[in-house]
């Protein structure tokens, strides 16, 4: 009975706590203190609420002329243009990350090197905002909807071909091997037993990066590379508020849609 | 009589596209399937448009066949129709694409001299302009951050909210859902686009569109992870009658506290990035100067700008994932 008592006195430790516990407060102390002392707080314009209140109404009484107009730029046509450049520059980066993603897949019989290197260049243009690649292909072919997709094509390569390289790398080997031992060429194993494992990935993964290259698609339009952000930004500025609502629900409307259709693919794909 | 059922197929499947209805008599013990489909192509060859159909059925029909006769182990090939339908509406979608965005490849290539030209003189950057731009890089950082935080405050209780587990009833947590992905569809230029047409010019407009963006994002992740909590320790909670308020304090938060913070460093990378170019409509920040150098035709700056942000993004991301890496 003793005994039990004893070992039932005996208490769990409370965890011990980091020693540098209270530095790490303190630096996030000081930081925020620096954050805050350099956004000036004070520039917000008076007639702030009056605009916030005329883009709600925006919003609620949209312009909906605007939608179908006969000759020249309205919605549909600006929408689809979006579309269309999100479509075309997802095809381009998976085009051009398919060599990028064997490159940087680090396979066995392949020095840490060459992937390495190959991971290093695909997160070198990860970091290249799209919207200054599209800055500087304007620069290149016009100020046009191809502007955007060269864009939208390079900066996709580096997200889809890190993901598809890491598809790659998860690949059964078993059917490679079995491959090899029955006597087939290079082409043939990458038909008959790359191919089908990594297929369904790479489609999944396209379809992924699609549904954001049309997010930014809708931003393409703000520096001039085509779509729907050139009759947003038009719009804003020359303040006409009724047309900032819809265009701002046409492209909710359509980022939904696309994300349903491209999630309900997704699904049936894995 | 079926000695060997891989010709006898071939022939069925021959035979049967040409309606030759005396066949299904010749291998009548085969099956029946043979007969079924000599009749269905029949009727198809009336009409000659659904001749394909027909033919579907035709090698449907002796897969079958070939599945009752000898063939037993061998299971029917998938039809290729799909697969063909598939690529051709996914080329049709790319030539439609091509003609709406007027994109082709000589385009591309007149225009590569002018990209070579803009390269050239990109190279060397000018590495005495990174006095000026360091306010600005600073700035850049700082709507990051205070973009992060309140977008993580705000986060919290519609996270809270929006997770199956913990809410009460599925009329509060679908609808604030829906509202969730509504936000997370306006990309985060765009909303800066709108924050400076009604706040100004400046980093406060910026600051704000982080602030929406992140919160969007941390909500999700931070529901998404709320909803895989392990249950045990709030039931034990429930049964010595804690209230919900410390059901949430010390049933939830321990278990979440990790992910929760490892989501807002990942976000805050994420508006790092964004913040780069938030600029370009006038929402503070370094892209501000993307213009200005661009518009003075000063390529060495902007490569400049380019190098150095992308300097300040990879050591920002490299910080951060070690913490996040530390933290789970």
């Amino acid at each position: 009975m003793t005994t039990n008592a004893t070992t039932w006195r005996h208490k769990v430790q409370k965890p011990k706590k980091n020693r540098y516990r209270w530095l790490i407060y303190v630096l996030l102390l000081l930081l925020y203190i620096w954050a805050f002392a350099g956004i000036p707080f004070d520039g917000i314009k008076e007639t702030a609420g009056q605009i916030t209140k005329s883009i709600l109404s925006g919003l609620f009484s949209p312009d909906w002329n605007y939608v179908y107009l006969p000759d020249g730029e309205d919605l549909l046509r600006g929408l689809l243009e979006t579309l269309t450049i999100s479509i075309l520059g997802t095809f381009v980066s998976t085009l051009v990350c398919l060599p990028f993603a064997f490159w940087a897949a680090a396979n066995r019989g392949k020095s840490r090197f060459v992937s390495g290197s190959g991971k290093m260049l695909l997160s070198f243009v990860r970091t290249f905002p799209e919207i200054v690649m599209a800055l500087l292909f304007i620069k290149a072919v016009g100020p046009n909807a191809f502007a955007g997709v060269l864009a939208l094509g390079l900066h996709s390569v580096g997200m889809l071909g890190k993901l598809f390289a890491d598809e790659i790398e998860n690949m059964d080997h078993g059917p490679t091997e079995a491959l090899i031992a029955a006597g087939a060429n290079r082409l043939q194993i990458l038909w008959y037993a790359v191919l089908p494992q990594v297929l369904p990935g790479f489609l999944s993964y396209t379809l992924y990066r699609f549904e954001i290259n049309l997010r930014s698609a809708t931003i393409l339009g703000v520096i001039g590379a085509g779509g729907i952000g050139t009759p947003l930004i038009f719009a804003l500025s020359s303040r006409d508020w009724d047309r900032v609502g819809i265009i701002l629900l046409g492209i909710i409307v359509m980022i939904t849609l696309v994300d349903w259709i491209s999630g309900y693919l997704r699904k049936k794909l894995v | 009589m079926n000695t060997n059922p891989r010709a006898n197929t071939k022939t069925t499947n021959t035979d049967a596209t040409n309606t030759d209805a005396t066949n299904s008599k010749a291998h009548t013990g085969t099956n029946i399937y043979t007969r079924a489909d000599a009749s269905a192509s029949t009727s198809a060859n009336h009409n000659a448009s659904i001749n394909t159909n027909a033919n579907t059925n035709a090698r449907l029909s002796t897969n079958l066949s070939g599945q009752v006769g000898l063939n037993r182990s061998r299971p029917p090939a998938p039809g290729k129709l799909k697969h063909y339908l598939t690529a051709a509406i996914i080329l049709l979608l790319l030539w439609g694409s091509a003609v709406d965005t007027d994109a082709s490849l000589s385009k591309l290539i007149q225009g590569s001299p002018n990209m070579l030209d803009l390269l050239r003189e990109m190279f060397p950057p000018k590495w005495s302009y990174f006095d000026n731009i360091v306010p600005a890089m600073l700035e850049t950082i700082r709507m990051a951050l205070i973009g992060t935080t309140f977008g993580a405050i705000l986060a919290v209780p519609v996270a809270l909210l929006c997770a199956s587990n913990l809410s009460r009833s599925a009329w509060i947590y679908q609808p604030v859902r829906f509202l969730l992905n509504l936000v997370r569809t306006i990309p985060d230029l765009l909303l800066a686009a709108i924050f400076v047409a009604i706040f100004g010019l400046g980093p406060l407009p910026g600051m704000m569109a982080l602030t929406v963006f992140s919160f969007g994002l941390i909500a999700k992740l931070t529901y998404e992870a709320l909803e895989t909590i392990d249950r045990g320790p709030l039931e034990a909670m429930t049964s010595v009658g804690a209230t919900s308020v410390q059901r949430i304090a010390f049933g939830v938060v321990p278990q979440i506290q990790a992910h929760f913070i490892s989501y807002v460093l990942y976000t805050f990378e994420i508006n790092v990035r964004a913040a780069a170019v938030l600029g370009l409509v006038g929402a503070g920040g370094i892209g501000h100067y993307y213009e200005v150098t661009l518009g003075f035709l000063e390529y060495d700056k902007t490569c400049m700008i380019i190098l150095f942000t992308l300097a300040v993004v990879l050591l920002i991301d490299y910080v951060s994932t070690k913490l996040r890496e530390k933290m789970l």
